[in-house]
């Protein structure tokens, strides 16, 4: 039943991963990292040192007869253990701080860049995909500088560090033992490209079974009418029986690949006895010393390995977020006017000139960045100070298109716009969104109190303002319902209101910040009648002494309106006031007509 | 009250249940693992009998090895062909590897199969049990429950529980061989290890109560992120930017100190650890070496003796992580077994299938959701077969839940009215039978994660193309599909193209066309078309109909006027009843209605 989508993205190797993108994001912690560096070359030695030890024990106490330097031997060995340890604390200590600090920088970097980034990228891209860039991609790509990298460097270091001493001792049988391993690594890099490709398959068959779930539980009343319970469950267990035979060939693959391994370092034991045996009637230190390296070898080449596919793997991470961090905004402001009025992060607010609430669209032609047909040509409009516009079409027309070309959201595609006369581009983007009220359809509110939702605004406005708004909207009555009243907590989304609850404490927060121009999006969704009655003062209260740009669903607000836009397919098909378009029996005569129908029915039925 | 009688089902037997068909490869692996273990013991055996007996020219052996030795012709012939013994190890490196081989596939085996059956069996359980208990809990909760829950028993059985036995066979092994060589150096070795399992037990616990503050801390700043790119519009239309960035980034400055610190504490674990145990072998290396000197061991033996005790320091720190881990599995069962013992939908035995082309009819039927207010009340009507029956009605007055009665998603209670089909209680009727007999379409449909064809065709065997583009002509969905690049494989759902309200109301309506079901309901299902394709759609679907039985429920005139009886709703009880002609002048809710909507252009344009 599920179409599967082909993944093109194969395994193509960047040069050096893709690492080189994100340096500027390492650079900050090379100190951090050159101690890391070294600790973990300390620890290394260390651990190569610690069979020469045993060497000693064996040739001079066990072999030699003689115990004479054994307090020294215990002095030395506690110190190497301590040393040892202190070299692994502090690079392992360092190795989590960069990895968390990059981790931090990088999510930081995408995070503030998104805010900057236009509306056409978040119409684009999924809240879902967005915000795993922020949260998942960053972790792995700060695990890779920091332990993927130390891996490398320990095991590595290891591996020279025992060739070299057993080379220093004895050349012939260092040749034997090191022979496998060219063998040995050639195996384990065909194993991991199979891994990688498995893992990925796995990674999709599990989303795949969390999304049945999903469907079959948010489904269920659709399920259980059309009676295809056993068509759910039958997909439901073809797709674990899937992921089961996938698991199972999966693990066959690790178990050659850890068998494979286990059986070399056996191997080279073996290889040690054969050809070095001998040895041990004189040494037995130096031969235990030969099979110890000999065994200890394989597992570093495993080690270097696995942190070279998480190379490998890592490199779609990088690509996406680089390819984020170098997505341009569609909306920017020009370099004279950053210098003038300052960015969204650091505004020069000293320089902002008064708005006075004049719209003006002026032959403008839009059309979407990923659409393919103008919605707008030639289009003219005066909106002055005060004026109330209303926008009406059926659900999916394209009314909001008027909102975003005034917000900014999107610049048109020809022609200006003009707020007080002046085109909007010639001054910062915050410079209008801080002249602008927003009430959008579904409100949207923050986790945290009503207190902080209000002055999301209007960080600065007291006490009484904000009584006064919240009166204004007749929305003191919410407080009453929420335990701890302005500073109770409202939940994730402010989901513990009601959505006409929301809807009005997010008129108050805009008319907090006293703005110029108000856009609103009514709401559709139906809530209680004496709600609606509220939410309709409101908006009655609230469009007062400003320029108001109405998405509207309601007649009484339609029909009050100075201007009325007509939307259809994308279109304005007609304008002009209510009166004027209803004797024109036109698009909007039915549409009213319809609206109006429906509304009485429903205040009639209750 | 049956519900009274039936035991709940034990977590155990939940437990066992799972575990059926998988128990057997856990219990094969336990069994490889074993001989894995032992291949392990074995080499340090052969090394010492290589370096004391066959290299060293020592006569000190156990009669075992004597006897294989001699198999080979003697220790002095082996001196001088060592690649016997070389061959040895590999012969037992063989059997070590296979034995770890066939473990780890037997041991995927049973963890694959245990979560396969725990996933198969609480997914059929739950699209079998009654919609009242879907809309009890919420669905984000079962989810959860489904995936993360299940994880958690997976892991409790097939990695904690394995690895306690896996663990406790190493170490028991380990010590076995230790003592058989030297059981004062062994008691002597074994002293620092209560330390070192200790040690790791207690760090890890309290490791865990961090991993959890900062898995919260993580959860908080997610959100923030979420809320966010949810949120864009207001961020944006506020200038709210920088506010936005900074208390991200303070946040995540507070969630990456407490990694900082985190790693702190998991730099000194591994350290500390490191020490107790570099001391252990310490004192195994130099009391072993004193042993020597004193001639109470030989070289071989003190090589041996220090593989063994090597092989022991892993499992001693791993028990205490282990252990440390697996608290948590308790609540996850608990959670499990409360899906679970929530009863499925069943038929009383005996139950029939009466031919669906009779009349309907409702019987003094009440009904409350919450078993105290009533949202139906005396409900009582008949409806003939083949006949359309209009239901109007404002919100709350209970019109969708007649339709939820009669396709049984909600039962009609013992003693509240009946209702009948063809003259048979419906409580009587085989309950699939019955919903497929009835084709029901919802005011807010649900697609499911596939193509648009696969959508219109889910309740048939098969995609028959010609049914699919027959149905979604009539249900006028045909020209928005045929807009689609890809038209009908278009994929639709969570993970692809996102519909419209109403192009899902006119594929829900083709959905259920393609099943010529005696009896049809439509739920609002039009609400959210435009007014030219509402028209469309009700014209070509009176061409349609042949003898199905049609119930209709709107607040539209038009929608409702030619059905053969309608019947208005208020507060739960029949206000009006008849015919559109009777009832348009019959002056009651009905005539109010009819003239808001056939004088609104009128009334519109005096206003």
């Amino acid at each position: 039943m599920s179409s599967k989508e082909t993944k093109k993205n194969k395994d193509k190797i960047l040069p050096f991963f893709g690492v080189g993108k994100i340096l500027p994001f390492v650079k900050p912690y090379r100190k951090t990292m050159i101690v890391m560096v070294l600790c973990g070359l300390l620890g290394s030695a260390t651990d190569i040192g610690m069979p020469l030890f045993q060497r000693y024990s064996l040739n001079h106490f066990v072999q030699g007869g003689t115990l004479d330097t054994l307090v020294l031997f215990i002095i030395a060995y506690i110190a190497m253990i301590v040393s040892q340890a202190a070299a692994n604390y502090v690079s392992c200590e360092h190795a989590m701080r960069v990895e968390v600090s990059i981790n931090r920088d990088i999510r930081n970097a995408i995070f503030s860049h998104l805010q900057t980034l236009a509306f056409s990228f978040f119409n684009q891209n999924s809240v879902g995909y967005i915000h795993a860039r922020v949260m998942s991609d960053s972790s792995r790509i700060g695990s890779l500088v920091s332990w993927s990298l130390m891996d490398t460097i320990w095991h590595t270091s290891y591996l020279i560090g025992s060739v070299v001493v057993m080379f220093s001792i004895n050349f012939k049988l260092s040749l034997y033992v090191v022979s496998i391993v060219p063998a040995v690594v050639i195996l384990f890099s065909i194993f991991q490209r199979r891994l990688i490709q498995v893992n990925r398959e796995i990674r999709e068959l599990n989303s795949i079974i969390t999304g049945d779930f999903n469907e079959g539980i948010t489904g269920a009343k659709t399920i259980k009418s059309l009676v295809i319970e056993d068509t759910m469950t039958d997909k439901f267990v073809n797709d674990t029986a899937n992921m089961r035979s996938r698991s199972i060939s999966a693990s066959r693959l690790r178990g050659l690949f850890a068998v494979t391994m286990n059986f070399a370092s056996s191997a080279a034991l073996a290889i040690v006895l054969w050809r070095g045996g001998y040895i041990a009637k004189e040494e037995v230190g130096t031969f235990s010393l030969f099979m110890s390296y000999a065994r200890g070898m394989m597992e570093p080449v495993r080690w270097i390995i696995d942190a070279f596919s998480d190379f490998v793997t890592t490199q779609v991470n990088i690509e996406r977020v680089t390819r984020i961090l170098e997505t341009k905004s569609d909306v920017t402001d020009t370099p004279e006017v950053i210098e003038k009025y300052g960015d969204s992060f650091d505004p020069k607010r000293e320089n902002w000139e008064e708005m006075k609430g004049d719209i003006e669209f002026k032959d403008v032609s839009f059309m979407y960045p990923d659409g393919d047909e103008y919605v707008l040509e030639h289009f003219d409009l005066k909106i002055p100070f005060g004026t109330n516009i209303a926008i009406v079409g059926e659900t999916g027309a394209g009314k909001s298109t008027l909102v975003n070309l005034v917000c900014r959201f999107y610049e048109p595609t020809s022609g200006q716009i003009l707020i007080d006369g002046r085109d909007a581009r010639e001054r910062s983007q915050l410079w209008l969104h801080s002249n602008i009220g927003y009430v959008q359809q579904t409100p949207h509110l923050f986790s945290g109190t009503i207190r902080e939702n209000l002055l999301y605004g209007n960080p600065n406005a007291t006490e009484d303002q904000i009584m006064k708004a919240l009166e204004l909207c007749s929305a003191d009555s919410v407080l009453e319902h929420v335990p701890g009243g302005l500073d109770g907590d409202i939940g994730e989304g402010g989901d513990t209101l009601s959505t006409g609850e929301k809807q009005l404490i997010s008129f108050a927060r805009a008319i907090l910040c006293d703005p110029r121009i108000l856009v609103l999006d009514e709401a559709t969704a139906s809530v209680d009648t004496i709600i609606e009655q509220k939410i309709q003062n409101a908006i009655d209260t609230i469009i007062e002494g400003r320029t108001s740009i109405v998405i509207a669903h309601r007649i009484s607000t339609v029909k009050n309106a100075d201007i009325i836009l007509v939307v259809k397919d994308g279109q304005i098909v007609e304008r002009g006031k209510h009166d004027e378009l209803m004797a024109e029996k036109g698009y909007y005569y039915n549409l009213y007509t319809r609206q109006y129908e429906d509304e009485a029915t429903s205040a009639f039925l209750g | 009250m049956d519900q009274l009688e039936k035991t709940r089902m034990s977590d155990t037997a939940i437990l066992t249940g799972f575990m059926k068909g998988s128990w057997k490869y856990f219990f094969a692996s336990t069994f490889c693992s074993l001989i894995n273990s032992g291949s392990d013991m074995i080499i340090p055996q052969i090394l010492r009998c290589a370096i004391d007996n066959i290299i060293g020219g020592s006569d000190e052996m156990s009669d075992l090895v004597r006897t294989v030795t001699d198999y080979f012709g003697g220790t002095e012939r082996l001196r001088k062909e060592l690649w016997i013994v070389a061959l040895a190890i590999m012969a037992v490196a063989a059997v070590k590897a296979i034995s770890q081989y066939v473990f780890r596939v037997s041991h995927t085996k049973g963890s694959e199969t245990l979560v396969k059956t725990m996933r198969d069996t609480l997914f059929t359980h739950i699209e079998r049990l009654p919609y009242e208990w879907h809309m009890k809990n919420h669905t984000g909760d079962i989810i959860q429950r489904c995936t993360s829950d299940i994880d958690t028993l997976r892991r409790f059985i097939s990695e904690q529980m394995t690895a306690v036995v896996r663990i406790l066979i190493m170490l028991g092994l380990s010590m076995g061989f230790m003592f058989s060589m030297n059981t004062k150096l062994t008691l002597i070795a074994l002293i620092p290890t209560p330390i070192i399992f200790l040690y790791s037990l207690i760090y890890q616990s309290r490791m865990r109560v961090r991993f959890r503050v900062c898995d919260e801390a993580e959860g908080v700043l997610s959100a923030m992120a979420q809320e966010n790119l949810t949120g864009v519009r207001v961020v944006r239309a506020f200038g709210r930017e920088r506010y936005e960035r900074d208390r991200f980034e303070d946040h995540n400055d507070y969630y990456t100190g407490l990694w900082s610190t985190m790693g702190k504490m998991m730099s000194r674990f591994w350290s500390v650890s490191d020490t107790l145990s570099g001391l252990q072998v310490l004192i195994v290396i130099a009391v072993g070496a004193v042993f020597a000197v004193q001639g109470r061991m030989l070289a071989g033996e003190y090589v041996a003796f220090i593989s063994y005790n090597s092989m022991m320091a892993w499992p001693v720190r791993q028990l205490g992580r282990t252990l440390s881990e697996m608290s948590r599995a308790g609540v996850s069962v608990e959670r499990i077994s409360d899906i679970q013992n929530a009863d499925e939908e069943s038929d009383e035995p005996g139950a029939q299938r009466p031919d669906m082309n009779g009349d309907i009819s409702f019987e003094h039927v009440s009904f409350a959701y919450d078993g105290t207010t009533d949202v139906l009340n005396d409900i009582n009507f008949t409806m003939k077969a083949g006949s359309t029956l209009g239901i109007m009605g404002g919100t709350g007055s209970g019109k969708s839940t007649i339709v939820l009665l009669l396709d049984k998603l909600y039962d009609v209670q013992k003693g509240r009215g009946r209702i009948t089909v063809n003259g048979t209680d419906i409580r009587d009727i085989d309950t699939k039978y019955l919903r497929e007999n009835i084709g029901m379409v919802l005011q807010e449909p649900f697609l499911f994660s596939a193509t648009i064809a696969e959508n219109i065709a889910i309740t048939t065997e098969g995609v028959d193309m010609d049914k699919v583009r027959e149905a979604s002509a009539a249900a006028c969905l045909d020209e928005a599909v045929e807009g689609f690049a890809k038209g009908y494989d278009t994929f639709v759902g969570e993970r692809g193209v996102t519909l419209s309200g109403g192009q899902k109301q006119r594929a829900a309506i083709a959905r259920t066309l393609m099943k010529d079901t005696p009896i049809m309901i439509f739920d609002d299902s039009l609400s959210a078309v435009d007014m030219e394709t509402d028209a469309k759609i009700r014209a070509s679907l009176e061409k349609r109909f042949g003898t199905a039985s049609i119930i209709l429920i709107s607040h539209r005139i038009n929608t409702l006027s030619k059905a053969d009886k309608i019947i208005v709703l208020e507060h739960g009880h029949i206000a009006e009843e008849g015919t559109h002609d009777e009832l348009k002048s019959a002056g009651g809710i009905y005539q109010k209605i009819y003239e808001i909507q056939s004088g609104g252009k009128e009334a519109a344009d005096e206003q």
